[in-house]
C-alpha cells in the first residue's frame, strides 16, 4: 500500500528489536499468547539460543518433522524432562567447548506444575545453569483442555466440567520456586512486552537456575475472542489475579505494578467462557482470595524488598 | 522487519534422502495460514500513528514494517483481529474475507 | 568405601583387582567420557560413586549431574549426547524400568549413550539379587545389549560399546550380575589410556544441536515419515554383529583380548550344547569340564551380544549339536524363557536340533555346578523338549 502525500514520514520507533526467530506458518490457533511468550522471550534472547521443549502446546506449534518455525535449536524432550533436558544439554555444550550457548527449557503449566515438576524442583536444588520458562495458559490444552494444577479455582474444562468446576485454587508455582532459592524468577504476562523482555534479559546475565512464568491466555481453552488475548492479561494484573513480581535468592521480592485502580475480579471473569457458569458466591470467594493474596504478595515485599 | 519469503516444502523421494534422526531441515513459511483467516485487518495508514502496537501484539509475525509504516503479510495473517482491537486509534478494521 | 583404596593410576596400564562396578568405573573413564547423570540404586552404587572420586579428583575431566531420579538421568544423558558429548550412566532394575520410556528416546533420537545395568531382580518384593528380567524386558527398545560373564570383560565392553555406539549412533548397555559380578572382585587388566584414546577417539557426532546449525529435533513425525526413520534404526542394527565382531578384532590385536558376539567354549565336538549368559556362562564352563571328565561331550555358549541377535554365528554352532539346552535367568510370563524363545527362533527353519529350555536362578537363586547336572540329567534322558517349562530348583 503506497503511502498518500498527506501521510507525514516519522521514524518508527520500535519498544523491541526488530529480530524476529519465531516466524509465520506455525500451527498455533487464532490470538495465541504461548506464541507471543516465545516471540518476546527470543527476542531478548537471541541466536546463540538452545529450547529444550517437552510435550505442550509448543510442541505441535513449532510444525512437524522436517520443519520448525524457530531459526534456533530446540530439543523436542519428554514430557516430564523439560528442565532436566536442559540441565543435560547445557553441560553437553560446556564439554563440547560452547560455553555461551544460553539453555532454556520452554514449557506449558502441565509439563511444569505437574508432570514436570520433580525435574525441576531437582534442577532448581541444584541451582543448574538454565532458563526455565513456563508459559500457563492454565490447562492441559495440547491434549485438549484438560484440567492442570495451574487451573484456577472455578475454571470449566473437559475433566472439570460446569457442575464439578475446579474446587481447588491454583498451584503456588512461584512460591514452590522462592523456597527452592534460586538466583532469580519472575512472573510476566504478554500483555506487557517490555516487562518481559527485560526480565529475559535480565535473566540471560545470571548463572544458575532462573525461573520465569508467563500468563499466556488461550482464546480456545479460556472459551474468549482471539481479540482478547491482550486486554485479558492486563485485566490479570489490573486485578491482581496474576501479579507481575520478581524475586531473587528466594528471599527478596519485587512487585513490578501497583495498580492504582484495582479492578473487580468480576471484569476478568465475564469476558471468559470458561467462567460462565459462576455464581455471585463463587465470584466474591475468588475476589476474596484474590484479595487475601495480593496482600500477602505486598507484606512480603515489605519485609524483604529487592 | 522485513517480509518474510516463502521456503521450500520438503519431500522425500526415498529414506535415502532422511536425516539419521528426526529432525527439521527447514522452516515453516511454506504454510500460507493466511488461508485459515475469514476476516481480514486493513490498515487506513491515514490515521496510523506509527506506534508499531499491532506489529508488537501479531502472534503470527504477520506484520512487517516497511516505509516506517506496518504492513499486514496476507500470506501469513490469521484473522485473529490482536492488532485491531490494541490498535490506539482504532484505524485497523476487520473486513469480511470474499469467497 | 574410603578413599585410599583406589589409586586410579591416572591412565597407566595396571593390573587391580577390582570390583564389577568398578571395572564400569573404569571403563568409563578410560572412554573420557564427558557427562554422567545418574541416581543411585543397590547394587549399582559403587559404579557413580567412584565416577564421583573420579570427576573429584581430576582424574576424568567430566560434569556429573546428580540428578533426583533414574528418569532424570537418562533425560539428561540425552540432552548431553545430543549436544555432542560422550555421555554414561548406570543402573539396575527398578531404576533400569524407570528409565524404560527414554530409552526408546534414546534409540529413536539416535544418540549413542552407554549405560551400566546391573541384573537385578524386579520387585515386588524387594529384591537385590541377580536376575535378567530387567534388562531383557527392554530388549524391544533400540539398543545393543551386552551381557557380560567377567570384570574384564565389563571394563572392555564399555569401551568397545562406545565405539559402537558412536559408529552406528545406537545407544548400548554393558550387562552384569548382581553381586556374583557388581561385587565380587577379580584380576582385571585396566589398559593404559593412550592405548584406548588409539582404539577409541572423540566422538564424532553425524548430527548434533548447536546454534550454528539450527535444527529441531525429535518434534512431531507423521506416519510418512515414521515407518522411514525406524526402518533406518532396524538397518543400522543390522550393521551391529559385523561390527561388534569387527571391533572386537581390532581391540585383539590392542589389548590382546577378543571381544566377540558370543563366546563358546568347546562346542566343536559337543553333543549336547548348553547355552548360557552372565556369571552362569562361566560357571557353565566348570559344568563342561566336569562333564568332559566322565565321557560327556557338553559345550557351552555363551551369549555376550544379545542384541543385534548374533543370528549366523549361533545357528552355525549350535546346528552341530545333537541336543541344545538354554538356561534362563529370566521368563516372559505366558510364554518361557527368553533367550530359549530367541534362541528357538533363530534355529527355525535352519536345524532341527532339539532345543531344551530351563528356568532357573530367578531373584539371585544361585546357579551351581549341580544346577547344571540336573539340566544335563534332564536333557540326555528326553528325546524332546516338553511343552512345558521345566523349572530347575523350585521346591515343589
Amino acid at each position: 500500500m503506497k503511502a498518500d502525500k498527506e501521510i507525514k514520514k516519522k521514524r518508527m520507533r520500535l519498544s523491541l528489536p526488530p529480530e524476529e526467530y519465531m516466524h509465520s506458518g506455525h500451527l498455533a490457533c487464532q490470538g495465541c499468547g504461548a506464541t507471543l511468550a516465545m516471540r518476546y522471550a527470543l527476542k531478548a534472547l537471541g541466536p546463540r539460543t538452545a529450547l529444550s521443549i517437552p510435550a505442550c502446546c509448543w510442541s505441535v506449534i513449532d510444525g512437524p518433522f522436517p520443519y520448525s518455525s524457530l531459526s534456533i535449536p530446540i530439543f523436542h524432550c519428554a514430557f516430564e524432562t523439560a528442565a532436566v533436558s536442559a540441565a543435560g544439554l547445557k553441560a553437553g555444550l560446556e564439554m563440547v567447548g560452547d560455553k555461551e550457548t544460553t539453555v532454556v527449557a520452554w514449557a506449558g503449566d502441565g509439563g511444569t506444575f505437574d508432570i514436570g515438576i520433580q525435574a525441576l524442583s531437582g534442577v532448581a536444588e541444584r541451582n543448574d545453569n538454565i532458563i526455565y520458562v513456563c508459559y500457563d495458559n492454565e490447562a492441559y490444552m495440547n491434549t485438549g483442555i484438560q484440567r492442570s494444577s495451574a487451573t484456577p479455582y472455578g475454571a470449566w474444562t473437559t475433566t472439570t466440567p460446569v457442575k464439578h468446576y475446579k474446587n481447588r485454587p491454583k498451584k503456588d508455582i512461584d512460591a514452590i520456586m522462592a523456597a527452592h532459592r534460586i538466583p532469580y524468577l519472575a512472573t510476566a504476562n504478554i500483555s506487557y512486552p517490555e516487562d518481559l523482555y527485560r526480565k529475559v534479559r535480565k535473566a540471560k546475565d545470571i548463572k544458575g537456575t532462573r525461573f520465569i512464568h508467563i500468563y499466556t491466555p488461550c482464546p480456545t481453552g479460556w472459551k474468549t475472542r482471539p481479540e482478547d488475548t491482550i486486554k485479558l492479561g492486563k485485566l490479570a494484573v489490573q486485578t491482581c489475579i496474576f501479579p507481575l513480581y520478581e524475586v531473587e535468592d528466594g528471599s527478596t521480592w519485587k512487585i513490578n505494578i501497583k495498580p492504582r485502580d484495582k479492578k473487580p475480579v468480576k471484569d476478568y471473569l465475564r469476558l471468559q467462557g470458561r467462567f460462565r457458569h459462576l455464581n455471585e458466591e463463587a465470584i466474591s470467594f475468588i475476589q476474596e482470595e484474590v484479595d487475601k493474596k495480593w496482600a500477602r504478595l505486598l507484606k512480603y515485599e515489605e519485609v524483604s524488598p529487592l | 522487519m522485513k517480509k518474510q519469503e516463502p521456503t521450500p516444502k520438503i519431500d522425500f523421494k526415498s529414506e535415502k534422502d532422511m536425516p539419521l534422526a528426526p529432525y527439521s531441515l527447514g522452516l515453516m513459511l511454506h504454510n500460507f495460514t493466511g488461508a485459515w483467516r475469514n476476516i481480514r485487518p486493513e490498515i487506513n495508514l491515514k490515521e496510523c500513528i506509527q506506534c508499531g502496537i499491532c506489529w508488537k501484539f501479531c502472534p503470527d509475525t504477520a506484520i512487517y514494517i516497511e516505509n516506517e509504516y506496518p504492513v499486514i503479510d496476507y500470506t501469513y495473517c490469521k484473522g485473529c483481529g490482536l492488532c485491531a482491537e490494541e490498535c490506539p486509534t482504532k484505524c485497523i478494521t476487520m473486513v469480511e474475507e470474499e469467497k | 568405601m574410603s578413599n585410599q583404596m583406589h589409586h586410579h593410576g591416572g591412565g597407566r596400564k595396571m593390573r587391580k583387582v577390582i570390583m564389577g562396578n568398578h571395572a564400569l568405573s573404569y571403563g568409563a573413564m578410560l572412554s573420557r567420557v564427558q557427562v554422567i547423570a545418574a541416581y543411585p540404586i543397590t547394587p549399582q552404587t559403587q559404579v557413580v560413586e567412584l565416577l564421583s572420586e573420579m570427576c573429584a579428583d581430576k582424574v576424568l575431566d567430566a560434569q556429573f549431574i546428580k540428578v533426583e531420579s533414574e528418569h532424570s538421568a537418562m533425560a539428561a544423558c540425552l540432552g548431553a549426547s545430543l549436544a555432542g558429548a560422550r555421555t554414561f550412566t548406570a543402573t539396575s532394575a527398578q531404576g533400569l524400568a524407570l528409565m524404560h520410556e527414554l530409552l526408546h528416546w534414546a534409540s529413536g533420537g539416535r544418540l549413542p549413550v552407554v549405560l551400566g545395568n546391573i541384573n537385578r531382580a524386579m520387585a515386588p518384593g524387594w529384591s537385590i539379587w541377580s536376575d535378567q528380567n530387567d534388562s531383557l524386558s527392554q530388549r524391544d527398545t533400540g539398543w545393543v545389549q551386552f551381557y557380560c560373564g567377567s570384570n574384564q570383560e565389563v571394563l572392555d565392553s564399555v569401551i568397545q560399546a562406545f565405539k559402537v555406539a558412536e559408529k552406528l549412533h545406537i545407544p548400548a548397555m554393558i550387562i552384569l550380575d548382581a553381586f556374583s559380578l557388581s561385587h565380587t572382585y577379580e584380576v582385571v587388566e585396566v589398559p593404559e589410556q593412550e592405548k584406548v584414546d588409539e582404539y577409541l577417539p572423540p566422538f564424532q557426532p553425524k548430527f548434533r544441536l548447536t546454534p550454528d546449525d539450527p535444527h529441531a529435533f525429535g518434534g512431531l513425525t507423521s506416519p510418512d515419515h515414521y515407518l522411514e526413520l525406524r526402518y533406518k534404526l532396524q538397518k543400522d542394527m543390522e550393521k551391529a554383529p559385523a561390527l561388534i565382531e569387527e571391533t572386537g578384532q581390532e581391540f585383539q590385536e590392542l589389548f590382546g583380548r577378543k571381544l566377540g558376539l558370543v563366546d563358546p567354549y568347546q562346542c566343536d565336538d559337543a553333543e549336547i550344547i548348553l547355552v548360557t549368559s552372565g556369571t552362569a556362562g562361566y560357571t557353565a564352563c566348570v559344568a563342561v569340564d566336569h562333564f568332559r571328565q566322565q565321557g560327556l561331550k557338553v559345550g557351552n555358549l555363551r551369549i555376550r551380544t544379545f542384541r543385534p541377535f548374533p543370528f549366523e554365528i549361533v545357528r552355525d554352532i549350535l546346528s552341530q549339536a545333537k541336543k541344545v539346552a538354554v538356561v534362563d535367568r529370566n521368563i516372559s510370563y505366558g510364554h518361557h524363557g527368553i533367550f530359549y524363545q530367541e534362541i528357538k527362533s533363530a534355529l527355525y527353519g535352519h536345524s532341527p536340533v532339539p532345543v531344551f529350555g530351563y528356568i532357573t536362578g530367578l531373584g539371585g537363586r544361585d546357579i551351581t555346578l549341580d544346577t547344571f547336572r540336573q539340566i544335563i540329567e534332564e536333557t540326555q534322558k528326553n528325546d524332546a523338549p516338553s511343552e512345558r517349562i521345566s523349572w530347575i530348583g523350585v521346591k515343589k
